[in-house]
């Protein structure tokens, strides 16, 4: 059969974001795949070098919907590092059940996702129904499903009071029953196992040199956690486990999560017992010392990384942020090659891709010349504006 | 001619599939709502469905063929009807029967799936020509099983006729047992025909967008719609007809609700199978088919010449 070239995305039905693949097929089989980032950018780095530390708080929570609190607690570690402040520490133990939480609520989404992608619906509405739980947890303990807003330069804004760490505790058992529950059709239901295991193999040389983080690069065995390596809030007071499975195809990322859950529970459950009473946030200087830092954050996804350059004034002059979907987009393409295109979804998907965190810049690549330039916001905008006068639409 | 053209049109023809198929389609949708803990929608939906696409706009590719893109979803939908005519429904005999109507049934319920795939075809567009290429390849998977299943089913009878096997087996009170294998098989190769879950490959939406139906839009896909809830029924029927005879002799009004009850049955158990099964690739389930199902049916073709043999 010819090669045939299929157009995934922008905008197509398997993924939840616009972003493009070009992907050549021979049969079913994917021979080549090429990846255009960038239909997502938002200018979100710029935005912040315009704005004062504390309101960057906010403008990063929205980087991505899911791990809001991930980009938020890691901008504020770094701005904390900078000004030099020592956290309360009942503020870093909410911080911690917040983090915890917030894994609960983007695995179970994830696991609904990837259910969807192979065909299992009845996946996707179990795991998202049981997400409804952990969500309207968030709206009770701080007041939003997402972009809970609980973090604050020196510490929380709001404090888990002793009936919230009730409910959450009654939340995180139901959940826990659940979750064995997935576990048990994770491991014994026959098309589900078929789906997943041997697609999008990536061998742990692969990883390493890919970059690859989170629970992708733990499927394929790589011990790696922040959490653990580089410990930020209250992680070095609790004993947990890393989860890591030798499988490294996209069964292996399943387990991985689903193991990660039950892990995110008895995490939940220590930093509960061992709360600290006191104070919950410190006061902080508007204008933060200069000089720069730099701050890791294992979030759902994988690790996130937040740079922070301060000149001494209330704004910050550069935040630069690495998503983890960045670290695993080339992995992707590797992933793909050789496989067939029912796996694409799936593969893609193995990932927990958030394109919105991931695109930064914009490189356009002249397909008659093949030559390739960075435009900025200025003269894109001019060029926009061009090209529609030229068909005839003035405003 | 007058009487023809009632059975043709609306009874047991075009009119009643169209609202017995609808009503299944809601059956389905509601049992599957429920066994994913959602609420489901309500009873008129699938004919508020129908009439939207109705109203809505129809657009056909510029690049392809118009007269066949146009005229596809009717052939499918006459095709399917017609096949209908020489099931029987309420009593033992069906509107038409001849010997050999077995085959005619099986050759016109197959064209749907050929138009299925030359619609793809037509369409021109990626998604539908790789949703097309799947349709054919699933179509070679699980069509032989059906039909060796539903032929060994006549063998056992000695007739090619439809009508005289349910007169047959209902001479013969529980031979119908004989063919439980055959109806396990056709009823999981019938999965395969009406493209549902684990073998919807060729319309899975996360991989082909719409699989062959992506370019279309409009009436023409409110009658494709209407030619699969039509082939629901119609399929249904078939093997309630050749699997579950029973019953059939007792009059039309018992006959028609046995009918009714038979082929829900056989609906409940297709939502089930498709809301406990993740889709399959379609190397799978091509494998699948050739190395499970297709050797269960010769097995079935076994039992039912040596069950032959001995009666004789």
């Amino acid at each position: 059969m010819d090669r045939v070239v299929i157009p995934i995305g922008p905008q197509h039905p398997a993924l939840k974001e616009p972003e493009s693949f070009r992907v050549t097929l021979e049969g079913e089989k994917i021979k080549e795949v090429s990846l255009r980032l960038g239909y997502n950018h938002r200018g979100i780095e710029k935005a912040c070098e315009a704005r004062t530390y504390m309101q960057n708080i906010y403008l990063l929570e929205r980087v991505c919907g899911i791990c809001s609190h991930s980009h938020s607690t890691c901008y504020v570690q770094a701005v904390e590092d900078l000004a030099g402040v020592e956290v309360p520490k009942r503020a870093l133990y909410i911080r911690t059940i917040v983090g915890e939480l917030e894994r609960l609520h983007s695995h179970l989404l994830w696991l609904g996702v990837a259910g969807h992608e192979i065909g299992f619906d009845t996946l996707f509405m179990y795991s998202w129904r049981d997400r409804e739980i952990v969500m309207d947890l968030f709206a009770k303990i701080t007041g939003n499903r997402v972009n809970y807003g609980i973090n604050t330069i020196g510490g929380v804004r709001r404090d888990i009071s002793k009936e919230d760490q009730k409910e959450i505790l009654i939340a995180v058992d139901k959940l826990e029953e659940r979750t064995k529950y997935y576990i048990k059709v994770a491991t014994q239901e026959v098309t589900l196992i078929k789906r997943l295991s041997n697609v999008g193999k990536l061998s742990h040389a692969d990883i390493e040199s890919f970059g690859a983080v989170g629970p992708v690069a733990r499927a394929s065995g790589v011990d790696r956690d922040i959490r653990r390596d580089d410990p930020y809030a209250a992680y070095d007071e609790i004993s947990f486990k890393v989860i890591t499975d030798n499988n490294e195809d996209v069964y292996g990322r399943t387990l991985v999560r689903v193991g990660e859950l039950m892990e995110s529970y008895s995490i939940i459950r220590q930093a509960i017992k061992n709360m600290p009473d006191g104070p919950i946030t410190v006061k902080v200087p508007r204008k933060i010392p200069e000089g720069e830092s730099i701050s890791r954050y294992e979030a759902p996804r994988g690790e996130d990384v937040h740079y922070v350059k301060s000149n001494g004034s209330d704004i910050p002059e550069r935040v630069k942020l690495r998503a983890p979907t960045l670290a695993n987009i080339k992995a992707v393409l590797k992933m793909l090659e050789n496989y067939n295109l029912a796996d694409l979804p799936i593969i893609v998907a193995a990932i927990d891709p958030c394109f919105s965190c991931t695109d930064r810049a914009i490189s356009i690549t002249k397909l008659d010349t093949g030559r390739s330039e960075i435009m900025d916001w200025k003269s894109l905008r001019e060029y926009s504006i061009e090209w529609y006068k030229k068909r005839g639409i003035r405003f | 001619m007058i009487r023809s053209l009632v059975y043709i049109l609306v009874f047991p023809g075009l009119l009643f599939l169209s609202v017995s198929g609808m009503f299944f389609e809601y059956v389905d949708r509601k049992l599957y709502a429920k066994f994913q803990n959602r609420v489901g929608p309500p009873w008129f939906q699938p004919f508020a469905d129908f009439v939207k696409l109705l109203a809505k706009e129809t657009i056909i590719p510029e690049k392809a063929e118009k007269g066949m893109f146009k005229s596809l979803p009717f052939f499918a939908l006459a095709a399917i009807v017609t096949s209908f005519m020489y099931i029987p429904i309420w009593g033992t005999n069906a509107l038409f029967s001849f010997n050999g109507d077995v085959i005619v049934v099986l050759y016109l319920l197959s064209i749907p799936t050929i138009t299925f795939f030359l619609a793809g075809y037509s369409s021109q567009s990626l998604f539908s020509l790789v949703g097309a290429v799947r349709t054919l390849t699933q179509f070679f998977a699980y069509e032989v099983p059906l039909f060796l299943t539903i032929l060994s089913a006549a063998l056992l009878a000695g007739t090619w006729s439809i009508s005289e096997m349910v007169v047959f087996y209902n001479q013969h009170n529980w031979f119908w047992l004989f063919n439980l294998l055959g109806f396990g098989v056709s009823i999981i190769a019938l999965l395969g025909k009406l493209e549902k879950v684990p073998f919807d490959i060729p319309e899975a939406e996360t991989e082909v967008v719409g699989g062959t139906f992506t370019e279309y839009s409009g009436k023409l896909l409110a009658f494709f719609r209407l030619t699969i809830d039509v082939e629901v029924v119609v399929c249904s029927g078939l093997l309630a007809a050749v699997f579950l005879p029973f019953g059939m002799n007792l009059g039309p009004v018992i006959g028609f609700a046995l009918f009714i009850l038979k082929v829900l049955s056989i609906v409940v158990l297709l939502s089930l199978m498709r809301s406990i099964f993740a889709r399959l690739r379609i190397d799978q389930m091509v494998n699948f088919c050739w190395k499970y199902i297709a050797p269960l049916s010769f097995l079935q073709l076994i039992i039912n010449i040596i069950a032959q043999g001995i009666i004789k």
